[in-house]
């Protein structure tokens, strides 16, 4: 299986997108690891280094959205939805600005850095502002639909990306679209829920649940906002009970965007497969383990699930 | 224009920010009124806008990076014609589109919505960058307070717009030495603000905020520097012509009362009525 860190494919997709003469990209001086330096090579011109200052480097991207641009401001995750959160909400989310945030690095996956560079808040972090779309793509296949669709939609958008290679789990005949969950089994038992690199992971939790005679479902959501909720109301209704999975804080993320949807309409039990704590140094293996980011972790939770449910 | 008109106008502006923070029981009215001329200058003069079409391409843009003083932009706007000056006592209003802080989705004639100190500044560079990639002629105006100054993000746009040579901005500092917690240099002080922008590779002028012909040869100044962007560190009056809201920084963020605001309207009156004269 072909294996890309999706922060690969957010460097040549900008590239692709660079046809487009208003696709202005600005890096704070990470562009080799968040990989702009793809689009740098091609268009010089419109790569604005904007040296290590994320919160001037949005209020910018803002200020190039008011005049027509289609900026596309990258960092890590940590300084992007963390550092510059407030630059986000006030000068890009509240006047709905047409600004890509291209989130590098995010999640334990970092590895050896530690937490300080593992940012496991973005997503709570980015939900919380009105109009913001979040996405989080799984592999490569994905991520490069992603930075497109992004690039063709009008508004504030929000892209996590991983520094870890992962494998590809959709083929080229994948077709993304935006704010659409994706059905990967069609399992009755329960289903899992699964965000980023955590897709690949219930996928795996799928296959040795088969082998105990449990059929779960596997959805992928991409776009954590707005959220697919029919696919995930469906899913309560025919399946249960929900286990979701994401490389992010168990509060505010993927199990908390689930919950909201659910509780409102279908209430069904729902396990929540994400991080406690601030992460920490190791190999990304490593820390998935001490995590319980893990597809054992997952099945371990849908047989437990399948207890409460009714 | 000739200046007694342009010193009504500006004075116009006064009564028109006073009325709204009047209305609205709240506001800044400090500050709106020490920038008052400058943007009577700027609108009536100096920026190529089109009440009539907010949004034209290449219109010169203002950005009130110190967004609190809202009353005094909304007055300008409201003068100029790009909207009912009947609607500025609607300002802080439930349901009104003159916002506490500028909203350029909502108000036509603001180019960024600001409030949040620091930022506007750094969104003013990106139009002006835009500008540069655009080959536009169009110039990118902001307005900043001294204690804003403090806030760090200031000074990380500072070296960007000097890095990137952006000779099409242009920053006012409104120097009138007060903030809300009192004089500036006894808060956090931020001067000396010349040579720091200096340092940072802006050229820098000294003007008087409430001299009109100093302010253009500041404006001209600007438009005459190439590869550097300018600061133009204005030198005004915190209340400018409230005798009892000139140089208190009680007045910063506080609305007068009924009693109040009828002496300030009238001393207002009194300078637009013998510049008529």
């Amino acid at each position: 299986m072909a294996k890309r860190a999706t922060r690969e494919s957010y460097g040549e997709a900008l590239m692709l997108c660079g046809e487009n003469e208003n696709v202005v990209v600005l890096d704070a001086d990470l562009s080799k690891s968040t990989k702009t330096e793809v689009f740098k090579k091609k268009y010089p011109e419109r790569f604005i280094n904007m040296g290590i200052a994320e919160g001037n480097m949005m209020s910018v991207a803002a200020g190039l959205a008011a005049c027509g641009k289609i900026p596309f401001a990258s960092s890590f995750a940590m300084f992007a939805a963390g550092r510059a959160f407030e630059q986000i909400r006030n000068s890009i989310g509240y006047p709905h600005l047409n600004v890509k945030i291209g989130a590098t690095h995010a999640g334990i996956s970092v590895g050896e850095d530690g937490a300080t560079h593992q940012c496991l808040e973005d997503i709570a972090l980015m939900r919380s502002i009105p109009g913001m779309v979040i996405i989080n793509p799984a592999d490569d296949i994905e991520a490069m639909q992603a930075v497109h669709a992004a690039c063709n939609y009008d508004g504030p958008v929000y892209m996590r990306f991983g520094r870890l290679a992962v494998p590809d789990i959709n083929d080229e005949n994948y077709k993304f679209e935006l704010g659409k969950g994706v059905q990967l089994s069609d399992g009755g038992d329960a289903t899992i829920v699964a965000t980023g690199l955590m897709v690949n992971a219930a996928l795996e939790a799928k296959d040795m649940l088969k082998k105990d005679g449990i059929n779960a479902r596997v959805i992928n959501i991409h776009t954590i906002k707005p959220i697919d909720e029919d696919i995930i109301i469906k899913a309560a209704k025919e399946t249960g009970a929900i286990v979701t999975a994401e490389e992010h804080y168990i509060m505010g993320g993927l199990g908390s965007a689930v919950c909201e949807v659910v509780c409102k309409s279908c209430p069904v039990p729902v396990k929540i497969i994400g991080t406690d704590r601030f992460g920490a140094s190791g190999k990304p293996a490593e820390l998935f383990e001490a995590y319980g980011l893990t597809a054992e972790n997952i099945a371990k939770n849908v047989k437990e699930i399948l207890n409460l449910k009714k | 224009m000739e200046e007694k008109r342009l010193a009504i106008i500006a004075n116009k502006i006064r009564k028109d920010a006073l009325t709204a923070v009047h209305s609205a029981k709240s506001g800044h009215p400090g500050g709106s009124l020490s920038i008052a001329d400058l943007l009577a200058l700027l609108y009536f003069e100096v920026m190529n806008v089109d009440p009539a079409n907010p949004k034209m391409e290449n219109r010169d843009r203002l950005v009130l990076s110190k967004g609190h003083t809202a009353p005094a932009l909304y007055g300008a706007l409201a003068e100029r014609g790009f909207f009912p000056i009947s609607d500025v006592p609607s300002f802080r209003h439930f349901g009104s589109y003159l916002q506490g802080h500028p909203d350029m989705k909502g108000v036509p004639g603001v180019d960024m919505s600001t409030g949040s100190l620091g930022q506007g500044i750094s969104a003013a560079g990106g139009m002006a960058l835009a500008g540069k990639l655009d080959n536009a002629d169009y110039r990118v105006y902001a307005i900043l307070g001294d204690g804003e100054l403090e806030e760090g993000q200031v000074w990380e746009q500072a070296m960007f717009a000097a890095h990137y040579k952006l000779d099409n901005l242009t920053a006012f500092i409104d120097f009138n030495g007060l903030q809300i917690d009192g004089d500036i240099t006894n808060v956090m002080n931020p001067t000396p603000i010349d040579k720091k922008f200096e340092a940072f590779g802006w050229n820098t002028v000294i003007s008087d905020a409430h001299d009109f012909q100093s302010l253009r040869s500041a404006i001209d100044n600007a438009k005459n520097t190439k590869s550097k962007p300018t600061a133009v560190i204005m030198k005004s009056v915190k209340g400018k012509n409230v005798s009892f809201m000139e140089n208190n920084a009680a007045w910063h963020g506080s609305a007068p009362n009924d009693e109040q605001y009828a002496q300030a309207i009238d001393e207002l009156d009194k300078i637009i009525k013998e510049l008529e004269g």
